[in-house]
Formats: structure tokens, C-alpha cells, sequence
């Protein structure tokens, strides 16, 4: 249960994005991924998650480990924050939502709907989801945005839990976690890509 | 997957779901013609089967944009793609929720509208019989283009002109079935065609919407 990426490439609308990125990411560790905005951290958790292919290079993760959590929180304005959370633990086939409900106290939000969310709540249940699906290796897009100060102490709490527990986690983030020796960051800069060209054969998917 | 179709089922029933729509829509067509083409029974009673197909399809189309849509905008589209579910299985979903809460719907109420457009009494069965065996075919159809047109903003107009051509032959034959059936001639021909058409669409269509879902969300 370790995601291995060798010599990946990832890009976005014909445009190569990242090359030659490598790193490894072991049970019980995380990586943060750093980097200035457009850089393509969110265009490489698409490509680790499957949502798009790889330009090049390989990215080994069994696939049945790992769930993704992207910007937006896939959140039903309409269901409850009960329907919601419960939804997702069936689809993953787990049964009990009652752990990730305490550990970002939404249990008083129940039957509140979706709708009438905050957007940190909203956030919360956003990363409630993760817990419920009860796989272990996290993919995480800018986790803590709109988050106050106590829920990121919170979510840090649900990472070092998580990590502790054999799980890993790669995200991408511009806060200070303080996850300790247990994450690394890798800085994306480094691995920008140098000759950003169109590539015919993409541009007819467009 | 069962707790997609439960979930889509909710989510339509709910309040902005969109669940009245295509019936509300079915009905006004259907009421309006009578004041369109006048008073004479004999020539409403003739294209009562047409009308009555033409009124579903159209009721059909305009929900079609929702399939994708919505679940696209707060992206649970990306994390459904992500999760256990195997696309194909997403998009038959999606189908089966789509024809359950618009085809079913127009299928039941067709009958009722058939009284306003004077349908001949042997018609009733072939009206519904016909709607029954087409309308699943729509929404597979009209899954399809959902799926092709996911992720463009206002994508409904190219979604009409992609699904339109496309559910031609099921009109032909659904509005030919119940033509015949009303007027008592031999209905074998249409009947196998249109079950034809609606077994090959489901059939074979979910592996296509399931391949262009997964290059929309590239």
C-alpha cells in the first residue's frame, strides 16, 4: 500500500504542465505538495486519482486504496448532511458514519441540508467523506480552504490519526500543518515543465 | 449503485428537483393542441398517437441537461468517477433515475391525455404499450448526450441538436405502433422494431456515454 510516481508528465489542455516528476509516498507518511498557483498540483491529483491520463511516466497506486477529494465538496443542497455522508459510506461500502461525524463535530447538523451549509461546514463534510470511505491512501486538493482555525486543528488531528493508523495522504497546500516527521513537502517548482508545447493529437479532444 | 439510483430518486423528488417538469411540460403541449388545430374530433382523434409521441419526446429532451449537470457543478461527478462504481455502471444508473422520474411518469399520464385529444378507445393500450417499450430508449439515448455535452456551460442547445436525429427512429416506430394500434391494423412490425431499438440502445449506448464521461472529465 505505497503509491509509487516515476518520470510522471501531467497536462492540461494540451499544455504540458509538470515533467519528470518522482517521489514516493509510504504507509503511514504524507506528502505536501507546494507550489506557486497554476503550477499544475491540482492537474497532478487528477492524474494520480484516474481522472486523467499521464503525458509520461508511471504512477503505481492500487487503486482500490485510494479516494480522491477534489476543490468542491460534491455536497447535495437538497439531502441532509445525514443523506449525504450516508450516500458515500454505501458507495464505498461502509456502514458507520458515526467516527468521522464526532471527529468534525457535525452530529448537531444532522438534518440540517446541505444547502444551508457554511462553507467550512461544508468543507467538514467534505472531508467527513473521507473517513466514511474507509480507504486509505488520501488524496487531498487544498483541504483546509475555508476552514477556521479550530477545524484545521481538527483536520490535522484526523491526518495524524490517519497516518498513525497505516494510512498515507498526498495534498496539496499553502498551511503549515505541523504533521511532524511524518510529512515531507516537495516543492513542484523544481519540476516545471521546460517546453510547454500543444500536442496535436490532444487538441482534438478539446 | 443502488444508492445512486436511491439518491438520484430523492434528489429529483426534492424541492428544485425537476420532477414536475417534463410532466408540466407534456401537459400544456398536449392541451394546447386541441386550441391549435380546432374542434374537429375526427382530425384530433387521427393525430392523438402522433401528438401524444411527439409530447413525450419533446417533455423528454427538456430534462436531459439535469443528468450530468448538476452533479458536474458541486462535483460529486469527479468524486463518483473516483469511487468504487465503474462508469458504465454511473451512467446505466443515471438512466434508469432519469426514466423513472420523467418516462414512467409521461407513460402514466398519456392515457389521461388521451381523453382531451379524443383517443380512440382501442388506443389506450397501444399508447401506453408503445410509450412503455420507447421511452426507456430515450433516456439511454438522451443519457448519451448528457454525457457528451458534461462540462459545457449552457450545453443544453447542442445536447437538443446531438440527441434529436438520434431519437428519430424511435419516434417513427413508437408513433407508427400506436398509429396502428389505434386504427386496428397489424402492429408486428413496429412493435419489434421498437423493442429492437430500445434493447440494442441499452444494450450497447452505457459503454459509450461510460468512455466520453471519462474523456469529458479529463
Amino acid at each position: 500500500m505505497s503509491l509509487h510516481v516515476s518520470n510522471l508528465s501531467v497536462s492540461r489542455g494540451g499544455r504540458t504542465l509538470l515533467e519528470g516528476v518522482t517521489f514516493d509516498v509510504d504507509a503511514g507518511h504524507a506528502l505536501i505538495l507546494r507550489g506557486p498557483n497554476g503550477l499544475g498540483k491540482t492537474t497532478l491529483l487528477r492524474t494520480l486519482a484516474g481522472l486523467q491520463k499521464p503525458e509520461a511516466g508511471t504512477v503505481h497506486l492500487p487503486e482500490e486504496d485510494a479516494v480522491y477529494a477534489g476543490h468542491l465538496d460534491g455536497i447535495k443542497a437538497t439531502l441532509t448532511v445525514r443523506e449525504n455522508l450516508m450516500f458515500w459510506a454505501r458507495v464505498f461500502g461502509t456502514q458507520s458514519i458515526d467516527r468521522a461525524l464526532r471527529t468534525f463535530e457535525l452530529s448537531d447538523l444532522l438534518d440540517r441540508s446541505g444547502g444551508m451549509l457554511s462553507a467550512g461546514q461544508k468543507r467538514r463534510l467534505g472531508l467527513a467523506r473521507l473517513m466514511v470511505t474507509g480507504r486509505k491512501f488520501w488524496m487531498l486538493d487544498e483541504p483546509t480552504v475555508s476552514l477556521d482555525q479550530a477545524s484545521v486543528a481538527q483536520f490535522a488531528d484526523m491526518i495524524r490519526v490517519h497516518l498513525a493508523s497505516g494510512g498515507s495522504a498526498i495534498m496539496a497546500t499553502h498551511i503549515d500543518l505541523g504533521l511532524g516527521a511524518d510529512a515531507r513537502v516537495l516543492d513542484l517548482s523544481a519540476f516545471r515543465a521546460t517546453t510547454p508545447k500543444l500536442h496535436a493529437s490532444e487538441e482534438a479532444f478539446l | 449503485m443502488i444508492a445512486l439510483l436511491i439518491r438520484d430518486l430523492r434528489l429529483a423528488m426534492r424541492a428544485g428537483g425537476g420532477f414536475g417538469l417534463s410532466l408540466a411540460f407534456f401537459l400544456i403541449v398536449v392541451v394546447l393542441v386541441p386550441f391549435g388545430v380546432g374542434p374537429e374530433m375526427s382530425l384530433l382523434s387521427r393525430i392523438a398517437p402522433g401528438i401524444l409521441w411527439v409530447g413525450a419526446l419533446l417533455a423528454c429532451l427538456l430534462s436531459l441537461d439535469r443528468i450530468f449537470a448538476l452533479d458536474y457543478e458541486d462535483g460529486s461527478l469527479d468524486l463518483l468517477a473516483t469511487s468504487p462504481l465503474p462508469a458504465e455502471g454511473i451512467v446505466t444508473v443515471k438512466a434508469i433515475a432519469h426514466w423513472l422520474t420523467t418516462g414512467l411518469p409521461l407513460v402514466v399520464i398519456a392515457p389521461v391525455l388521451g381523453i382531451l385529444l379524443g383517443l380512440p378507445e382501442q388506443g389506450y393500450f397501444w399508447i401506453v404499450l408503445s410509450l412503455l417499450l420507447g421511452t426507456p430508449a430515450l433516456s439511454v439515448i438522451g443519457t448519451f448526450g448528457a454525457a457528451l455535452t458534461v462540462g459545457i456551460k449552457r450545453g443544453g442547445l447542442l445536447l437538443s441538436l446531438l440527441v434529436l436525429p438520434l431519437y428519430v427512429p424511435t419516434l417513427i416506430y413508437g408513433a407508427e405502433l400506436a398509429r396502428r394500434g389505434t386504427q386496428g391494423l397489424e402492429t408486428g412490425t413496429p412493435l419489434l422494431m421498437l423493442a429492437g431499438i430500445t434493447c440494442a440502445v441499452t444494450a450497447l449506448l452505457p459503454f459509450a456515454s461510460a468512455a466520453v464521461l471519462r474523456i469529458n472529465l479529463r
